[in-house]
């Protein structure tokens, strides 16, 4: 009896410490001998790639080098920037204007890089504003926002910044259906199939300056779009739409709108749509949406308030827009380099679908439809249908490709990327990511020529990958080397805020053209100064403008007298500079606003309502110069109705005995 | 005859002429400045009118030392070096066109004559530029002056300053020895 207690004892002690190494393998030994050699850029060195990811509910968007993984910069977007100034200074605050006023936030989630002939050509690149439907444009000579338009009779602009192979257009579909603008919104909820409408908005984006414009929307059934991508080669004039919540439900979405076992992808065949607005058979509608633009001579935004929107209801137009079934609340939607395959991938399901465009083009031909949804076409699952990837995992997000064939789709659920033929449809390879990935990047995998050497996973949730910060944790993305057969992880590296879609793209393509510096000679902004003698203070009733210069390392003027209580105070501010990172920055203290940041040759304006009688300090918050801590003044600020001279000077106002 | 050039010197002194009136557009000299926080450097280009590179970066930073801002306007050089130049390539042509000797060595001492001086105006420009320095300078260090190397390296401060003659400068020495290999080719000649 002893000796059958003692074997039961032992026994089950073995079998614990075997099921203790049965435990799977963490990272630790995911990471293989020379990762870190092949993330290494030596000090000095430039990174290969630029990756531009975006910030989520930052509202901004960052960029990183890789393969170090390195964080280079933050563009102000969508949120204001006190660090920047950006949303503070008199220039840059018009940028965040929409038809509800300004809005200081927004919710970042996709980007895309301008494309020429399917590749990205490193001019610009666009992001999305997920909350209050925009859409912008950041100038990659600048890597500043210089653009952004609102989308009207949309509500949450998800499906977007998707854009068609030269950059015709920028899409934006509506996440949220709703009432449009100028129909009565004020309906119950749970009228959503009468009254709710999914809008999509093709933006023209000009060919040489980049300016956007709402060329048309298409009126489409309720329903939520999610992520959208352009046909490229033979499919160039079709683009493709994720729908979910198919169902039409307006609460418990979770529940209600996971019910069908498809939904659809939406092709949409944007150069029949093109056509029908050039023949006239669009409908001028009124709508309201504001269109941001910041004029890069003047370095001044402005607002302008559209007052209508031309749109096309597809209903009307039936050869206009086609649905194919996709399994299970599909997110990505995504075209293969040849623009022969669109790869749909449904949350909750457990294989991914190809379609094929020649057989989609095939079925429309011979009508294999199977009823329509909404007075829209439905193809049949089959007749579009390339063929399935059986078991890849599940929960599949995302698919981006490389230059061999092959794609690469991320999965939330079971938290990992596989590889895959597309054209034998065969798992290659998976590896697992840290943890539940969203979407992946592959560099310039979405283009007509990935150049496939990197992949990037952007995951939701990091928990014990890098030293705790209390309940809130960064999140992260990894890097893996994908020019082997075997998907290989490199690198971990933090992000800002949420990444959602990332781009990256060779250095090259951009590096060559980034701005030095602003010539002075060129700045039209019509507050500049452009020389230490034009300084000067000129008061307009309670308005008190300050043409101030900076240069290493002093204010021109230094000291200014005669500001009042009730003043609004304006300090224009130029930075003489014409030398490559002499940035200046400025700041008042006790001011209600943020600072500024000048750049070299750039004329920035900073509002100041002083509140207190007194001498209040302004100094340079930029380390510009060995002298950088002499660079500061003094604005005294007198009693209203003081009758205290306005003066101002640099340099003469010399102590009194 | 005996007076006379061979066509190769008068080719010579063609070819010399054709240099010095190229090197009126370029730049002459260059002073390259190199420090930790300028790994591109600074260049200071002296063409025979103007001046070019960086000038306005470079007397920003003088500031700091106090020494004088740069500005072609208060160069009597710049307004006339160009029409020596001119002269000295007209010079050159005619000598080419008489054909004489005499007309060639004084071309070649006066030519030399005038490098000469230019150099020692260059290095006077230098000297002031380098001492007259504002007492009320942010950084003053105590002996030290700013004059930079009239040709080669020197160090001053954070600043590797490399003086040397850019693509005009050696046309002009070009020229010079193109002046000298005729009339060391004629002297020689004569006396044989």
């Amino acid at each position: 009896m002893k000796n059958n207690f003692l074997t039961i004892a032992v026994g089950s002690l073995l079998i614990a410490s075997a099921l203790q190494s049965c435990k799977p393998s963490n990272t630790s030994n995911a990471v293989t001998g020379n990762a870190a050699q092949k993330t290494y850029v030596a000090p000095g060195k430039y990174d290969e790639v630029y990756n531009f990811v975006s910030g989520g509910f930052s509202g901004q968007m960052s960029v990183y080098g890789l393969p170090s993984g390195r964080l280079f910069r933050v563009i102000p977007v969508f949120s204001v920037d006190p660090e920047k100034g950006w949303g503070y200074s008199e220039e840059t605050k018009p940028m965040l204007n929409t038809s509800n006023g300004f809005v200081p936030w927004d919710d970042l989630h996709h980007v895309q890089l301008s494309k020429t002939n399917g590749d990205a050509d490193g001019r610009w690149v666009f992001g999305n504003a997920n909350n209050t439907p925009r859409i912008a444009r950041i100038d990659l000579k600048t890597f500043k926002t210089v653009e952004i338009i609102e989308l009207p009779n949309s509500a949450g602009n998800h499906s977007s910044p998707f854009l068609t192979e030269n950059t015709e257009y920028v899409v934006a579909g509506t996440r949220f259906s709703v009432p449009p603008d100028n129909a009565n919104g004020d309906v119950p909820i749970n009228t959503y199939k009468q009254n709710f409408k999914g809008y999509i908005s093709f933006v023209s984006v000009g060919k040489e300056d980049g300016k956007m414009d709402i060329a048309f929307q298409l009126e489409c059934p309720g329903v939520n779009f999610d992520l959208s991508r352009a046909g490229k080669g033979a499919s160039h004039g079709w683009f493709f739409f994720s729908c979910y919540n198919t169902e039409q439900a307006n609460t418990l979405l979770e529940v209600n709108a996971s019910k069908n076992d498809k939904d659809f992808i939406m092709a949409v065949n944007w150069k029949k749509a093109e056509e029908y607005i050039k023949a006239g058979k669009g409908k001028k509608t009124p709508a309201k949406y504001i269109h941001n633009t910041f004029n890069e001579s003047t370095q001044t935004a402005s607002s302008e308030m559209k007052n209508e929107v031309t749109v096309l209801n597809v209903r009307d137009f039936p050869d206009i827009c086609y649905m194919m079934p996709c399994p299970k609340s599909p997110h990505g939607c995504d075209v293969d380099p040849t623009g022969e395959y669109i790869v749909g991938s449904g949350k909750l399901a457990a294989l991914i679908p190809v379609f094929s465009f020649t057989k989609m083009l095939k079925a429309i031909e011979n009508k294999a439809f199977d009823g329509s949804f909404d007075g829209v076409p439905v193809i049949k699952y089959e007749e579009a249908l390339y063929g399935e990837v059986k078991k890849p995992g599940l929960g599949p997000l995302h698919t981006e490709f490389d230059a061999n064939g092959n794609a690469y789709t991320s999965f939330f659920v079971s938290s990992e990327v596989v590889k895959w033929n597309i054209k034998d449809l065969k798992v290659l390879d998976r590896v697992p990511t840290f943890y539940s990935v969203g979407h992946l990047c592959v560099v310039e995998g979405d283009s007509k020529n990935p150049t496939g050497k990197y992949l990037i996973a952007y995951n939701k949730i990091t928990k014990d990958r890098y030293l705790p910060t209390g309940p809130e944790l960064c999140q992260s993305a990894q890097l893996y080397d994908i020019s082997g057969d075997k998907m290989e992880l490199l690198l971990d590296f933090p992000t800002i805020g949420e990444p959602h879609y990332a781009q990256a793209i060779l250095a090259d393509k951009i590096m060559k053209n980034s701005l030095k510096i602003y010539k002075i000679d060129d700045n039209k902004n019509p507050y500049v100064t452009k020389g230490e003698s034009e300084s000067k203070v000129v008061r307009d009733g309670n308005k008190v403008h300050v043409y101030m210069t900076c240069i290493r390392s002093h204010f021109a003027p230094d000291n200014i007298e005669g500001i009042k209580m009730g003043d609004e105070v304006y300090f224009h501010i130029t930075n003489l500079e014409q030398d490559w990172d002499v940035p200046h920055g400025f700041a008042v203290k006790g001011a209600a606003n943020a600072e500024l940041l000048i750049m070299p040759g750039e004329t920035q304006t900073l509002k100041w309502v002083p509140n207190k009688v007194g001498i209040i300090p302004i100094y340079c918050t930029d380390f510009c110069s060995a002298l950088h801590q002499e660079m500061q003044g003094y604005v005294r600020v007198s009693p209203s109705g003081s009758n205290v001279p306005l003066i101002w000077s640099v340099g003469t106002n010399l102590p009194k005995e | 005859m005996k007076n006379n050039i061979s066509p190769l010197s008068k080719a010579l002194l063609v070819i010399a002429a054709l240099l010095l009136v190229v090197s009126a557009f370029v730049p002459i000299w260059q002073i390259d400045l190199q420090a930790p926080q300028y790994p591109e450097g600074l260049t200071l280009k002296i063409y025979s009118d103007k001046l070019g590179g960086n000038v306005e970066i470079i007397n920003g930073l003088n500031h700091y030392i106090g020494m004088k801002t740069l500005h072609a306007d208060n160069f009597i050089e710049f307004t006339i070096l160009k029409y020596i130049i001119f002269f000295y390539a007209a010079f050159a042509l005619v000598a080419a066109l008489l054909g004489k000797k005499k007309v060639l060595y004084t071309l070649l001492i006066m030519f030399i004559l005038f490098g000469i001086i230019a150099m020692v105006d260059f290095w006077r420009w230098e000297y002031n530029y380098g001492h007259d320095l504002d007492p009320n300078a942010a950084i003053i260090v105590p002996g030290m002056a700013y004059q930079p190397p009239l040709i080669g390296f020197k160090q001053l401060l954070n600043f590797g300053a490399y003086s040397v003659p850019d693509i005009g400068g050696w046309f002009f020495i070009g020229s010079g020895l193109l002046m000298l290999i005729a009339s060391i080719k004629e002297f020689k000649f004569s006396k044989s």
